[in-house]
């Protein structure tokens, strides 16, 4: 028997998954642990090895394909099988060919004239189907059947050529399909946004020392064998550490909603967005109130990276009870941020800005940074949610707090 | 050491069977038009009666309606009969009893009897037998509940089937192939049983599927033999049981192959294979079909006596290839 290749479960809430690459094709002999495609789910890009040796035929999910966990997606075929297989040694050109125009003799044109001018096209219902799930309309595609009929392989054929080039009507658009990112981005911000009770608290936090102490600590950092600092602090590590000390400090604050009760966690763990090519990730520092800035730092540079490769594993941005999302470094001075469920706050950090503030009755230049709180009233009130910000911007104005 | 492969006729594979359940259960015994000493219109019983005497291997008066109601009057006292018709075609003189009777007692008497018999029914055309003689009824039979309705196609299921249907407690409608009496095939010696309700995949392949009962099963596999010849890969599926259908194993290779051909002998219009094209198109491979639903089924007429015609009136092997190939390179 030749073994199937399924698409397997790689996330917790994972229903289906879309082919991404193939990195074999038809026939292709295949080892046991070699690459054989890529797919992508609601959260991750994963990479599939071959579950055995053998050749791999009957591909039936081409890329871009959406296909249900546990579907098979073709078979390897062990060396005998191979062998008795009829006409394994031919892979199958596509079955259909092209025709190019109808027989003077045949009954019908290709396209009804009648189904054109009506909108409709005969296509099958796999056609449909492959069309739907690839985001393409029928309309331009050149049905190779009777009576002009699309057929899967029309689809699959007008997915492979690029498009021709198009003019540019004033009102058109384009529809980039979804895929599971901006779908599970949309289901989740939608339902918090609907559901959860937002209120939302502001404060100027002054960078002052932070920005000494940072600079002493960079030009501190031991050296490594290739005599490159070890670490290199930025403002977001210290937002991440005074946050997760904030929490400690604020436990009533460290807490996620749930119809049960108030989950009021133990450890500080603290989400931090990352923006990815076409979509975010919020991986967790776990703990942070109990690393020290250089390992929130290390951490989160690794997190980082693995998220916009999308090789996070799905428990590295499951949990938390908060999450930091920082635009300052597109000079953004203010804004408020959506909380991603099931957390009970998440903070919106702005850019690093020189004011004037009075100081003593005259105004003096100082560096400040907004933050705004966005609060589940539902697990957060506002004098707490106020105890959490104000403890925050202790930890960030005399960050040697955090020492203690 | 391997022991040499048993092959048996399908008439024998049948013989073999209905010995192996009398010798194990007095209750079985055989009814029938010449069954006795003449052995069978088919010789499917041959010399059973010099075995288990008269009163086991009984011949009947040419009644067929007399002779299906004393198999159904049997069965509820506790028998296990086994009524052999001479032509299927015959089973129209007996349709009150195995309609009304034999398939309705158990619901009719709220499950506290069942109606264990079965009969057997030679049907087919290619004998020259014409048009009284060369039916094929099964999908009359298997409209009614309360009813199974097996079709073997090999030797091998022949005796599998047989057993299994005597074993069941319902009445079992038993379709044998009057061509594929003298068919050989592998036949082990021991009481196997081949469960009802089952079909199973002849072939494996990813182009289309063919749904084929009895001897449809046989050019359908001939044909997909030609096919992968030309790189079109046909799975066979012989559905070896009508009712109950295994809808499962038709959805799950429609799935796979995209493209559904039925192939059978009785009248194409409102036939087995209109059941198994709708069954289709209300399950979820519809989603999966890339062409229309190919039906190749007897024509709408009786069968001719004339031999050239009764071979064109049902499918041929050069017909299914012809056809199977059409709608594989989307030309129907």
């Amino acid at each position: 028997m030749p073994i199937e290749v399924i698409l397997p479960k790689v996330d917790m809430d994972m229903a289906t998954g879309k082919i991404a690459k193939w990195h074999v094709k038809e026939g292709d002999a295949v080892k046991k642990g070699g690459l054989l495609f890529e797919i992508e789910t609601d959260k991750a890009a994963m990479e599939i090895d071959a579950p055995s040796d053998g050749i791999i035929r009957n591909i039936t999910a081409f890329e871009g394909a959406i296909v249900p966990v546990g579907q098979a997606v073709a078979l390897i075929y062990q060396d005998g099988e191979s062998a008795s297989a009829p006409v394994a040694a031919q892979p199958l050109p596509p079955v259909k060919p092209i025709t190019p125009a109808p027989r003077p003799d045949a009954e019908q044109p290709a396209v009804l004239p009648a189904a054109a001018a009506s909108g409709r096209f005969p296509a099958t219902p796999l056609a449909r189907r492959l069309a739907k799930q690839a985001g393409i309309t029928l309309e331009n595609i050149a049905g190779s059947g009777p009576r002009g009929r699309i057929a899967a392989i029309d689809v699959q054929g007008a997915l492979a050529k690029p498009a021709a080039p198009q003019r540019v009507e004033p009102g058109s658009f384009e529809v980039i399909p979804l895929d599971g990112m901006r779908r599970t981005i949309a289901q989740r911000l939608t339902l918090s946004k609907q559901t959860v009770p937002h209120f939302y608290l502001t404060v100027n936090c002054d960078l002052t020392r932070l920005s000494e102490i940072r600079e002493i600590l960079n030009a501190q950092a031991p050296r490594d064998a290739q005599k490159l600092p070890v670490w290199k602090l930025s403002i977001n590590d210290f937002i991440i550490k005074a946050m997760a000390s904030a929490l400690k400090q604020v436990p009533d604050a460290n807490v996620t909603w749930a119809d049960e009760g108030i989950h009021r966690h133990h450890s500080c763990d603290v989400g931090v967005a990352v923006a990815v090519e076409g979509g975010l990730f919020t991986p967790v520092v776990r703990a942070a109130e109990t690393k020290s800035l250089s390992q929130v730092s290390k951490e989160m540079k690794d997190l980082a990276t693995r998220a916009r490769a999308r090789k996070l594993l799905p428990a590295e941005y499951q949990g938390g009870t908060t999450t930091i999302s920082n635009l300052g470094m597109y000079g953004i001075e203010q804004f408020t941020a959506i909380i991603n469920p099931p957390h009970a706050t998440i903070l919106a950090v702005g850019a690093a800005m020189e004011r004037f503030v009075p100081v003593n009755g005259l105004p003096v230049l100082r560096t400040q940074m907004t933050c705004t709180l966005s609060c589940d009233h539902r697990a957060v009130d506002g004098a707490l949610g106020a105890q959490l910000l104000a403890a925050f911007r202790t930890f960030i104005e005399e960050p040697a707090l955090m020492l203690a | 050491m391997n022991a040499p492969i048993r092959e048996l006729t399908y008439a024998q594979a049948i013989q073999e069977a209905l010995a192996t359940a009398m010798e194990a259960d007095e209750r079985v015994f055989l009814m029938g038009e010449d069954i006795g000493v003449y052995g069978g219109a088919f010789q499917v019983t041959g010399d059973l009666v010099h075995r288990f005497g008269e009163d086991r291997v009984m011949d009947t008066p040419i009644s067929e309606l007399g002779a299906a109601g004393i198999a159904v009057g049997a069965a509820l006292a506790g028998s296990r009969p086994i009524l052999e018709f001479q032509f299927s075609d015959f089973a129209a003189l007996a349709m009150e009893q195995i309609v009304n009777q034999a398939a309705k007692m158990r619901f009719m008497l709220g499950g506290k009897v069942s109606v264990p018999l079965v009969m057997r029914l030679p049907s087919g055309s290619g004998t020259g037998a014409a048009a009284q003689h060369s039916q094929s009824l099964e999908a009359w039979l298997a409209h009614v509940p309360g009813l199974k309705v097996v079709q073997p196609s090999t030797p091998h299921d022949a005796k599998g089937l047989l057993l299994a249907a005597i074993d069941d407690p319902d009445p079992v409608m038993v379709f044998e192939h009057k061509l594929l009496y003298k068919m050989k095939g592998e036949v082990p010696e021991e009481a196997y049983r081949i469960p009802i309700g089952k079909a199973v995949v002849r072939r494996k392949g990813r182009h289309v599927t063919i749904v084929a009962t009895s001897i449809m099963v046989h050019r359908a596999l001939e044909a997909a033999e030609v096919l992968a010849g030309e790189g079109i890969e046909a799975e066979v599926i012989d559905l070896r049981t009508l009712r109950p259908l295994d809808t499962a194993t038709i959805i799950e290779s429609v799935k796979k192959t995209t493209r559904l051909a039925c192939v059978y002998e009785g009248v194409k219009t409102l036939g087995i294979g209109a059941e198994i094209s709708a069954l289709i198109a209300e399950s979820e491979a519809f989603d999966y079909l890339d062409a229309p639903i190919l039906r190749l089924g007897g024509v709408d007429s009786p069968i001719p006596y004339n031999p050239t015609l009764e071979k064109a009136a049902v499918p041929q092997t050069s017909g299914i290839i012809e056809q199977v190939r059409n709608l594989v390179k989307g030309r129907i």
